[in-house]
């Protein structure tokens, strides 16, 4: 069943790539509210929090995605999950940005003067409160461009879950290749294919790094 | 009854004592100038009072409330002790009202129609009433100054703290805040100012407090107490400061 | 849950699992070498260079910074050989994961020549040192100190990207997991156990850069 690689093809690469986007919007999602979790407990004052929220990032940017996902492939049968890459990749890519979007974010809030903080609670403003009215949104500008940057190293990882048998852009090129034994063609494509996806954007976070802070 | 009132008060850093058995008595209408060497323990003694910064020792009381004491609710303590800071720290993403507006819609529950209308009113008591949609970095530092102090009055205090406000402006930004710091004054606000304006102090001042090394080495009436100092730290200070 | 994990059978292979992370080590140093070498050149091939080659410089990093290593590790092993150019698997290995970190080394070496202040460049010149001269006793050693942390951090994430090349079968730490998965079936444990390798790496890595950063940097 050996064919040539053509516009069929390239096609059907196209349309993979909405697994790859669903995968990465869902990872996103999923990482940004443990992020934000993540980003929350490293500035609380409670030591043992920050601990748990330092313990996870390291642990989690000290291993391999590969490791992650193979991990919670094969672990999903035994707390009695389907064994779906689906599932799998989505909570390993979830589990993986949350450590690094919850990074980029305390970064931000870190960023933001200590005085600004002691401003909301001379006003009688709490905890939530400064985080909320005071900090966030001076933090997020700051937080933009990194993580738009990060968005697009996930687009790219989520080649990996082609490991797991996921079918995105990157499982669908291996299945192009296998029946057209043209790999060098079909890989051209892929690459190419994320190359449009993550360039725009990494020049979008470039953009908005120069950026100055004016006024809103 | 006082309406502050420091007894005995230690803070550390570390092992590194900053104020050692300080104590201090403030009568409602009261404007206590605080002077010393930098180091010697007045803006942390500020501090302290509005809850900034927890003590080891002794006690401090506002209004009846006790700061240090975990049973205080510290957000019901900061509705009567107003402090303003050196470098203004307005909140530089919301607009001067919106700074003004932000602590009182969220802790008194007043609308913001109503916060708008408590801005426009100490705006107008710094004379800053035009600048009210204006954002903190197309202000001057005296203005920033300004809306700082108008942005802690809108709490209605009942005591106001200044930790040397003039310091970080240019000579000539320095008169306007000093010239709201008179009105307040002269309407009766309950004040402790850390300052370096000795002339202010003067004239102003019912009360001088001199510390050093952590102490209060001396206090007295203002003007007294500048013209004549009984110990020859004070003496030395004042030599160096006015030349 | 009737599940009982079982790690016996993987830390019986230990000598093979040795064998895997003596592999992820070598992949990893010659990389680093390598990678860093190609990123020296091509900082300033983009910084001194002639307008052609900084944007072919340019072309490079962006076009690898914006695909994935393991598409790139798949045309390099799998799309060259079409071409006539037939690698082994670490040799293809090697090849793409220094061209890969490269790309990223480029730019934090430009990033750290670039932050140098040009005040201080132009002092240099003052002085009657020469272009060179002002490059290596004053531009080279705050710029090292600059670019020291970020190079550190993508090492770290070099070494544990390493893993990827096991999907050409080259025998690193996470190849031979699949190995000793394949004739234990212990799945879930062989890969935890693998995982807790990484970050003992990776832990390793980490110290090691901070050490030599102390022993370089810190004196001065």
């Amino acid at each position: 069943m050996i064919r040539e690689f053509g516009w069929v093809d390239v096609l059907y690469l196209v349309f993979a790539m909405r697994w790859t986007l669903a995968l990465t919007a869902t990872a996103f999602i999923g990482g940004g509210l443990i992020g934000l979790v993540i980003a929350v407990l490293r500035v609380s004052r409670v030591w043992p929090l920050q601990a748990i929220a330092v313990l996870y990032v390291q642990a989690i940017q000290g291993t391999p995605l590969l490791v992650l996902l193979f991990v919670f492939f094969f672990g999903l049968s035994i707390v009695g999950l389907p064994v779906l890459p689906w599932i799998a990749a989505a909570l390993a890519f979830s589990i993986y940005a949350g450590a690094f979007l919850g990074e980029i974010w305390r970064g931000a809030l870190d960023a933001i003067p200590k005085t600004q903080w002691e401003a909301g609670s001379a006003l009688g403003l709490g905890f939530g409160e400064q985080l909320r009215h005071v900090i966030m949104p001076q933090a997020i500008r700051m937080a933009i461009p990194p993580t738009v940057g990060f968005l697009v190293q996930l687009i790219k990882n989520t080649s990996l879950a082609a490991t797991i048998g996921f079918v995105e852009l990157t499982r669908e090129g291996q299945l192009t290749t296998a029946s057209t034994f043209q790999p060098f063609a079909v890989y051209l494509t892929v690459a190419f294919l994320y190359f449009l996806t993550c360039f725009p954007l990494t020049q979008w976070s470039r953009h908005l790094e120069r950026r100055s802070y004016g006024p809103a | 009854m006082a309406l502050l009132e420091i007894d005995k008060i230690t803070k550390r850093f570390g092992t590194n004592t900053v104020l050692d058995d300080v104590s201090l008595t403030v009568d409602a209408g009261e404007i206590i100038a605080v002077i010393g060497r930098s180091g010697s323990g007045k803006s942390t003694m500020l501090r302290c009072i509005n809850g900034l910064e927890p003590i080891q020792g002794g006690r401090i009381t506002v209004d009846g409330m006790q700061v240090n004491d975990k049973a205080t609710d510290l957000r019901k303590l900061r509705q009567q002790v107003g402090i303003v800071f050196q470098s203004y720290n307005l909140f530089p993403h919301l607009s001067v009202s919106r700074n003004i507006t932000l602590a009182p819609t969220l802790i008194k529950g007043i609308t913001e129609a109503e916060g708008r209308e408590i801005a426009r009113e100490v705006l107008q008591r710094v004379g800053l009433e035009e600048k009210l949609d204006a954002y903190p970095d197309q202000l001057s530092g005296g203005q920033q100054q300004r809306v700082a102090i108008a942005r802690s009055l809108a709490m209605r205090p009942k005591l106001m703290l200044f930790d040397e406000i003039t310091s970080a402006l240019d000579p000539e930004l320095t008169g306007e805040v000093l010239k709201v710091l008179e009105d307040m004054a002269k309407s009766g606000m309950t004040m402790i100012l850390v300052t370096h304006e000795m002339g202010f102090a003067r004239r102003f001042g019912s009360r001088l407090v001199f510390m050093h090394e952590g102490r209060i080495r001396e206090e007295g009436p203002a003007a007294a107490t500048l013209a004549e100092p009984r110990t020859q730290e004070l003496e030395t200070f004042l030599g160096a400061v006015l030349h | 849950m009737s599940y009982t994990f079982q790690f016996r059978d993987v830390f019986a292979a230990w000598e093979f699992i040795l064998q895997g992370v003596a592999m992820t080590l070598y992949l990893s140093a010659v990389t680093m070498v390598l990678g860093l070498a190609i990123g020296v050149a091509c900082a300033a091939g983009r910084l001194y260079g002639p307008k052609p080659l900084r944007v072919l410089v340019g072309v490079y990093v962006e076009s690898i910074r914006n695909t994935p290593l393991l598409v790139q590790l798949f045309i390099i092993f799998f799309g060259l050989p079409s071409l006539g150019v037939r690698f082994d698997a670490t040799t293809a290995a090697v090849i793409t994961l220094a061209v890969n970190l490269g790309a990223y080394a480029t730019e934090i070496v430009r990033a750290g020549l670039e932050a140098v202040p040009k005040a201080q460049v132009e002092a240099g010149h003052s002085l009657g040192l020469s272009g060179l001269q002002v490059f290596r006793h004053i531009v080279l050693f705050p710029a090292l100190r600059m670019m020291y942390p970020s190079l550190a951090s993508q090492f770290i994430l070099l070494m544990l990207a390493t893993s990827i090349t096991s999907q050409i079968a080259v025998e690193d730490l996470f190849h031979v997991a699949s190995i000793i998965q394949s004739r234990t079936f212990r799945d879930f444990e062989v890969y935890t156990v693998i995982g807790v390798l990484y970050l003992l790496l990776a832990l390793v890595f980490r110290g090691g850069f901070a050490l030599l950063y102390q022993l370089v940097f810190a004196r001065r």
